[in-house]
């Protein structure tokens, strides 16, 4: 009976897991079928073809949307981080009076919604000249980020405070004591941050919809969305066109997730993900 | 202890020294609180009550918006898809990611590949996703009416016809139930065994330990999800709009797929309707505080806190 109950609920598992991995699987073949055979939904290609992909290599400036979205990327994911930890560790380290409410507020932007300040945020980059550039895709991040502000203030509470005290009367400044001893010690957060962010930036389309106008400046996922405009709607349905794209968009994303794969699942774990 | 009067300003001094190294820490945040949440909320308050194109100067209308808006029958029928996408696909994925974390939970080998199984998709960037759900869902073609083909039903037009395209973005989103999976997962891991062991003891088989035990210990993490999770759907954007709008859409408008953030961003960014857009916003903001607080109201008797006594 527990023999029979264990082989099903293993049967089951892996069926459910074959239906969850499925769907790239057939992403990735199509990818590699000529256009009549895309939706033959063979496992292998029929007629194995790299065609799909030197046709999207010449008609989309890939590399170009490619090196955009890294910049983007990296540049947001390594300051919300830096701001956000310098940012936790002032609420989380030293007693001041205001604290609690102003951390009260810290929770409380993370509840507005995100289409509230979305227009007059616009207007700010608009008046500064830099819609059409990719700044305002990240730059924003200077300014730490209230949910990764209270994920490291969480962490750095279940820090002991006698190292920083001991450093302290050895002479150590608040400067010192957070870079040197606090962020180490807060690895596995910072590692956690980083690594949403990345997968934030990366998948964001919102904003390159709002302030991305020319080809030249697409990310990656804008320039997808470009894609199923010009091969979709406005043409002739060139699925082959647009599955390779969206192999092409979403393998950096696996390959993260295979990175840090304990981390991410750490974090969403204990955060409550996002 | 009391204070000598002679330690008094010494006291005060170093408390002010801590105060400034705090404040020096947190001034990225105060900075981009300033500029970034408090100045655009007050100045989309005001562009609420404006016409407002970007190009000329905002011309105040007073409550003209908010009126508008009332009688604009596309923001009912907004309204009204992100309520049904909302009720469809809320309790579908906290109800499927619980069974998936139960079923996970009993598993005694290979746990980490299945988690890792279901997770995976969580990666796609939601852009693919929206892609993926026009060829998955193809009516003629599509790899879910090629299964249903197996069983011989004659599965529908999902991504062209108006009754079936919420159903099928409710379908999708279940492919990215993993990150709930393993945040329901956590929450199982920390039920204590005693309970489980008690329950045995007593005979009760595992429908009843399940719903007597398992559930009412895992009800905050369920709980919080479903806040959560209702809070996003409202606000869902990107897959939808991926599949049914944008340029060279012309022919292909779809009034079942037109939610309330898509909307929005329509009148705001295709339309330069900012004034408009901004009363929208403040709109959904209300509705999602509304939802919010109805929700808490309602379910939180159901919901057991271990250690308090309701």
């Amino acid at each position: 009976m527990k023999r029979l109950r264990r082989i099903l609920t293993w049967a089951a598992l892996s069926a459910i897991a074959v239906a969850f991995l499925y769907p790239f699987v057939w992403l990735v073949s199509a990818s590699f079928k000529p256009r009549g055979e895309v939706f033959d939904h063979r496992i292998l290609p029929e007629t194995f073809t790299f065609d799909n992909y030197l046709q999207i290599w010449r008609e989309a400036p890939l590399a170009l949307w490619m090196a955009n979205t890294l910049l983007v990327t990296v540049l947001a994911a390594v300051t919300v981080t830096i701001t956000s930890a310098m940012v936790a560790w002032g609420f989380a380290y030293f007693r001041f009076p205001g604290r609690n409410l102003l951390f009260g507020v810290v929770l409380a932007t993370m509840m507005l919604p995100g289409a509230v300040t979305m227009i007059p945020v616009y207007l700010i980059w608009n008046s500064l000249g830099m819609v059409g550039t990719l700044t305002p895709l990240w730059a924003q991040n200077l300014f730490g980020s209230a949910f990764y502000i209270f994920l490291l203030r969480q962490f750095f509470l279940t820090l002991p405070r006698e190292p920083f005290e001991a450093a302290r009367v050895d002479g150590a400044g608040n400067w010192t004591i957070f870079t040197r001893i606090a962020l180490p010690l807060c690895r596995p957060a910072v590692v956690v941050t980083l690594l949403f962010e990345f997968q934030a930036a990366w998948t964001d389309l919102m904003r390159p919809l709002i302030y991305l106008r020319d080809s030249s400046t697409f990310t990656v996922p804008r320039g997808l969305k470009a894609l199923l405009d010009q091969f979709g709607f406005g043409g002739q349905w060139h699925w082959e066109i647009l599955m390779t794209a969206s192999v092409i968009t979403t393998i950096p994303m696996i390959v993260l997730f295979f990175l840090g794969q304990k981390h991410f699942l750490r974090g969403i774990a204990t955060t409550g993900g996002r | 202890m009391p204070a000598s009067s002679a330690r008094a300003p010494r006291r005060r001094s170093l408390r002010w020294i801590e105060t400034r190294a705090a404040l020096l820490f947190i001034s990225p945040w105060i900075v981009g609180f300033v500029i970034f949440t408090a100045w655009p909320v007050i100045n989309s308050a005001y562009l609420s009550l404006t016409d407002y194109d970007v190009i000329n100067d905002p011309s105040f209308v007073g409550l003209d918006n908010y009126v508008a808006l009332f009688e604009d029958p596309k923001v009912g029928l907004a309204l009204r898809n992100t309520f049904v996408y909302t009720v469809m696909s809320v309790p579908t994925q906290l109800v499927v990611s619980l069974a998936l974390a139960l079923l996970l939970n009993s598993a005694t080998r290979a746990t980490g590949f299945f988690r890792t199984a279901f997770f995976l998709p969580k990666m796609t960037p939601p852009v693919a996703i929206g892609m993926l759900l026009l060829m998955l869902f193809n009516g003629q073609s599509g790899l879910v009416n090629g299964f249903l083909g197996i069983f011989g039903i004659d599965g529908p037009a999902w991504t062209t016809d108006p009754a079936w395209v919420k159903p099928g973005l409710v379908l999708m989103s279940l492919w990215t139930v993993g990150a709930s999976v393993v945040i329901i997962l956590a929450a199982l891991r920390g039920v204590p065994q005693e309970l489980y062991d008690a329950a045995l003891v007593d005979g009760a088989g595992w429908w009843r330990r399940t719903l007597r035990i398992t559930v009412p210990m895992i009800s905050p993490t369920l709980f919080f999800l479903f806040i959560v999770d209702s809070i996003n759907a409202l606000q869902s954007f990107t897959e939808a709009y991926t599949a049914f709008f944008g340029a060279g859409n012309t022919t292909y408008s779809n009034d079942a797929a037109l939610f309330y953030v898509i909307y929005l961003f329509r009148q705001a960014f295709e339309f330069l309707h900012m004034g408009y857009a901004s009363a929208l916003a403040w709109v959904l903001f209300l509705v999602i505080m509304a939802v919010t607080a109805v929700q808490i109201l309602v379910t939180r008797r159901f919901v057991h806190y271990e250690g308090r006594n309701s």
